[in-house]
């Protein structure tokens, strides 16, 4: 069994050695850059562009420009398609855009021979706006006579709103008795910062096919965009995907492929690269929604719910993308999290004059997640309850069952994990010993759960392709669709493949580069649906190939098929365990057969009509010097149920990334705008303050290993569900350590200050004597009883 | 029109002595990936901050993304090309990122390893804490670092312990 051991990555030696190849390790030499102008205003009319100074430049080879641009909208979320056009994406954006609707939007391009006459010719290019009034933030952009940034498709802001009704949430809030607790929770806009931007290159060959090599998630995705931009077939563009350096959701979406692509037909073919600089990854790729939700929960004194509200805005900013999907899954963990009777939840995803809101790890969930879980927590310090024991008794319940997605919680993963974590990080005592402290420097622990959704299905289809190629030596070349985008997900799925067929993780060669004229369809890297989804396929496949083995085993050995299997890459007699022949002389013989010479493949597709919950639990522990307003997580555990660990020593890896992502959500990152002009202030990696080795602890992991019922490997996702709870654990410690609940994102030291004083904890200017008072804070939750 | 205006620079780059004819205004980054075909060097931002295009200078770690190429000419400089012998055996460091699982997208992989094998070359013991912060010049966005710092510090003991120092 090749499943459940901690095997080197399959890439790990050319990632070590510099050799891996990554886009921009293949452009062809001759390439020609190009360089995006961006609006100097946030909202308006491009009137005129002045390029002919731009174009004398020596070695500018063309100036486009937004006038220049096909007239056709194209949408660019990386989903996949929808048939069915009420479920397609908005398509409300040009490759260049007259119209700009946020301060940095494309308007033009320079393609030149070299990035300094690129450079150049962008500085010379002279453009005439009209302005129109900005809006910033959504929920202003969400009131009548705010700005229209699409006035084109319709005449509010709002993309999309959505709502759920369980019970009656009237009625129910006149139960006698009740308390109310309520409270704003703000998650800010953040943007994913894999160290490698984006960047992606194109040519035209073969009758005028456009192949564009990019640094993307979801190749077959792309490529369906690309030509919907273009307005042409789909199978005249080819995308091909070499190693990415990261990608976190932001290239889970049609970014500059369409673009790029445009480009080098506008120069006859010629290689076009595009490289985005690290200050456009900020502004004008794509970004975490910042949300602002009110959740109001009314509670019995004994600790139970009798009724929830939850309203939640999202800014989507200038452009579509992946739109209401994302505030619409947060707010569909809502009810689900921690059930009750009555409930009504209403989203309004909006539009602002900002960069683009996007998919990035968690897909609204870890915003969902500071929402819900500072709000339990608000709830337990209110109700002077114990908040573990709480969330033991109230979060989803072993058996609950979800009719939409068909999921289901078959065993008891919260307790477990928290059992664990608890026990991992000391909680019991240290949170005994934090409690009544005094002084400047105090400390705190605090937890949160979560749960994920692994994959798309019943939203959208889930579907997976696998091609496995024989060779003569036994060994196979193994192919999907699913992208390796520095997750594991090509060593994970060789072991999976080794297992299904019988053979060595050795004997299985992943073919990494997906290429969309050879690899068959697979959705691509997102949700965290890869180890999931794509074992379907390679099962079927393998199996498939395996038959077809066991078939060729049984002419050359006389023994019946299902007396024979195939194990560590020999084919063996079941009856008395005797090796016969090995893999590799069964293919040798088979290809150079005289008579019946055959190549050994499988090719299958798995239309995939599940999903799967995933749990787990973070605890944080936090010192906070008061007088610095600085918070400094000591320790930090997250306990998964993710099912089986295909690869333990990967999937802890993977914790650590995504738990290392949350602590930059939690305390340092924010995306900011100038509220003057619209322009983002910090569009780099010193302003933007991206968490360093300094800023970690080290990480402290483990896992509950309940098989997923659904899935061949017993696995469900991993790759997102360690960024959801970690933010609201560091608030939740913040909170006992110092009595002041901070419902804002993120919990920096200029957060930390304004609310300390709003809270009154600072005395005196040396000293720091008051001691904890929940709910002191003036903004976080109101506590009121009815009569 | 500004002239493009060329220089002759010699410099040791892995080893072995080198000439090339470079634009003035070019970095190093460029020079290394263009003219030597150099792919581990990464470039992340191109200003200085994020670490992926460290190569060693006269031994020392330098971003060559705001180092000129002009300026090599004369000095030593040492990709993770250059850690690998010819024979094809990658260096003790390399082997640790791999057994650790310190490597996932791979983009800050090379410029980490240089940093760290400056570190592992003083022959110093460092503590934890000390290697955190002598190596957060370098950004990763996937490990949340706490495989890379177990793998430098896993090679570090080896190199200690293979010097006749006794591990801690
Ligand atoms: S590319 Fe040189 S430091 Fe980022
Ligand atoms: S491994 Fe991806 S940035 Fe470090």
């Amino acid at each position: 069994m090749e499943v459940g051991k901690s095997f080197k990555r399959v890439d790990a030696f050319d990632k070590v050695t510099g050799r891996a190849k990554y886009a921009d390790d293949l452009c062809p030499k001759n390439a020609y850059v190009s360089r995006i102008l961006h609006s100097t205003i946030a909202h308006g009319r491009v009137i005129r562009i002045d390029t002919a100074e731009a174009a004398q430049i020596d070695g500018v080879v063309k100036v486009l420009t937004c006038f220049d641009v096909p007239d056709r909208p194209f949408p660019t979320a990386g989903h996949p398609w929808n048939t069915d056009p009420g479920h397609q994406d908005v398509a409300d954006r040009k490759l260049l855009n007259e119209h700009v609707r946020y301060y940095g939007d494309d308007i033009a391009v320079v393609i030149a021979e070299d990035t300094v006459a690129a450079d150049r010719a962008i500085r010379a290019l002279t453009v005439e706006y009209e302005a129109y009034p900005f809006v910033l933030d959504p929920i202003e952009s969400a009131k009548e006579g705010a700005p229209l940034i699409h006035g084109e498709r319709q005449n509010n802001n709002i993309l999309a709103h959505s709502s759920l009704r369980i019970g009656n949430y009237a009625e129910a809030i006149k139960e006698p008795g009740l308390i109310k607790v309520e409270g704003w929770y703000h998650t800010p806009t953040v943007q994913h910062s894999h160290i490698e931007n984006h960047i992606c290159f194109a040519y035209q060959e073969q009758g005028q096919r456009v192949t564009v090599c990019s640094s993307t998630q979801i190749p077959h995705i792309v490529r369906r965009v690309t030509a919907q931009a273009l307005g042409w077939p789909w199978g005249k563009v080819r995308i091909i995907k070499p190693y990415i350096g990261g990608g976190f959701g932001n290239k889970q979406d049609a970014l500059y492929e369409p673009l790029c692509a445009w480009l080098t037909t506008q120069v006859g073919g010629h290689p076009v690269k595009l490289d985005v600089s690290r200050e456009e990854t900020f502004v004008n790729n794509r970004v975490r929604h910042a949300m602002h939700a009110h959740i109001t929960s009314w509670m019995r004194p004994d600790g139970t719910f009798a009724a929830r509200k939850l309203e939640v805005w999202s800014d989507q900013g200038a452009y579509a993308s992946h739109g209401h999907s994302v505030a619409a899954k947060g707010m569909g963990a809502f009810p689900q999290l921690y059930p009750c009777d009555n409930v009504e939840t209403d989203a309004w995803t909006v539009y602002t004059n900002k960069p683009t809101g996007g998919a990035m790890r968690g897909y609204g969930i870890p915003q969902a997640m500071f929402q819900n879980e500072s709000h339990i927590e608000d709830i337990v310090t209110a109700l002077n309850l114990d908040p573990i024991a709480f969330r033991r008794k109230n979060s989803m319940p072993v058996g609950y069952f979800d009719s939409f997605s068909k999921n289901e919680l078959y065993e008891d993963s919260f307790n477990q994990c928290l059992d664990k974590a608890i026990e991992k990080i000391d909680y019991d005592r240290k949170r005994a010993r934090y409690r009544h402290q005094t002084g400047p420097v105090r400390r705190g622990i605090g937890a949160a759960l979560f749960w994920y959704n692994t994959a798309v299905w019943p939203i959208s289809i889930e579907t997976s392709s696998c091609r496995m190629i024989m060779n003569q030596d036994g060994s196979i070349q193994l192919i999907t669709g699913e992208t390796e985008i520095g997750q594991g997900c090509d060593t994970v799925f060789a072991q999976m493949a080794a297992d299904t067929i019988g053979l060595r993780l050795e004997d299985v060669h992943v073919f990494t580069m997906q290429d969309t004229d050879v690899t068959p369809y697979g959705s691509g890297a997102y949700a965290s649906r890869q180890t999931y989804i794509g074992g379907f396929s390679i099962r079927q496949t393998g199996q498939l190939l395996k038959e077809k083995i066991l078939k060729h085993a049984h002419t050359l050995t006389r023994m019946p098929a299902d007396l024979l299997d195939i194990i560590d890459g020999t084919i063996v007699r079941k009856s008395d365990n005797r090796a016969l022949m090995t893999v590799g002389e069964l293919a040798t013989r088979t290809l150079y057969d005289m008579e019946r010479s055959e190549h050994l493949a499988a090719e299958s597709t798995y239309a995939v009509k599940s999903n799967a919950y995933s749990f787990g639990v973070t605890i944080a522990e936090v010192e906070v010097d008061i007088p610095l307003c600085q918070a400094k997580v000591l320790n930090m555990v997250n306990v998964h149920d993710c099912g089986t660990l295909i690869n333990p020593q990967l999937a802890e890896a993977q914790v650590h990334g995504g738990m290392s992502m949350a602590l930059g959500f939690g305390l340092y990152e924010e995306l900011l705008a100038d509220p003057k002009t619209g322009r983002i202030l910090n569009d780099n990696l010193l302003d933007y303050k991206l968490p360093t080795t300094m800023d970690h602890p080290d990480l402290l992991v483990d896992f509950v290993e309940n098989a997923e019922p659904t899935s061949p490997f017993g696995t469900k996702a991993l790759g997102e569900p360690p960024t959801c709870s970690p933010a609201p654990a560091i608030r939740n410690a913040i909170l006992q350590a110092t009595g002041v609940a901070i419902n804002t994102l993120p919990l920096n030291p200029h957060r930390l200050f304004e609310e300390f004083t709003k809270a009154g904890i600072f005395r005196t200017e040396q000293e720091v004597i008051s001691p904890p008072s929940p709910g002191r804070s003036a903004e976080i939750s109101r506590v009121t009883i009815n009569a | 029109m500004i002239e493009k205006q060329y220089k002759q620079i010699t410099f040791t780059l892995n080893g072995k002595q080198v000439s090339t004819s470079v634009d003035v205004r070019e970095s190093l980054a460029d020079m290394l990936r263009r003219e030597f075909g150099l792919t581990s060097v990464k470039k992340g931002c191109e200003v200085g901050e994020c670490g992926a295009c460290t190569v060693l200078i006269n031994g020392d770690v330098f971003a060559s993304c705001i180092f000129l190429a002009i300026w090599a000419d004369g000095k030593d400089v040492m990709t993770v090309e250059g850690l690998v012998d010819t024979d094809g055996h990658i260096a003790d460091i390399q082997q640790a990122f791999i057994d650790e699982a310190a490597v996932q997208c791979g983009f800050c992989t090379p410029g980490f390893i240089m940093s760290a094998e400056r570190l592992l070359r003083t022959g110093k013991r460092y503590t934890r804490d000390e290697l955190r912060k002598e190596l957060s010049g370098n950004m990763c966005r996937c490990t949340g670092y706490h495989n890379i710092i177990n793998a430098v510090e896993k090679a570090m003991n080896a190199r200690l312990e293979a010097a006749g120092k006794q591990p801690v």
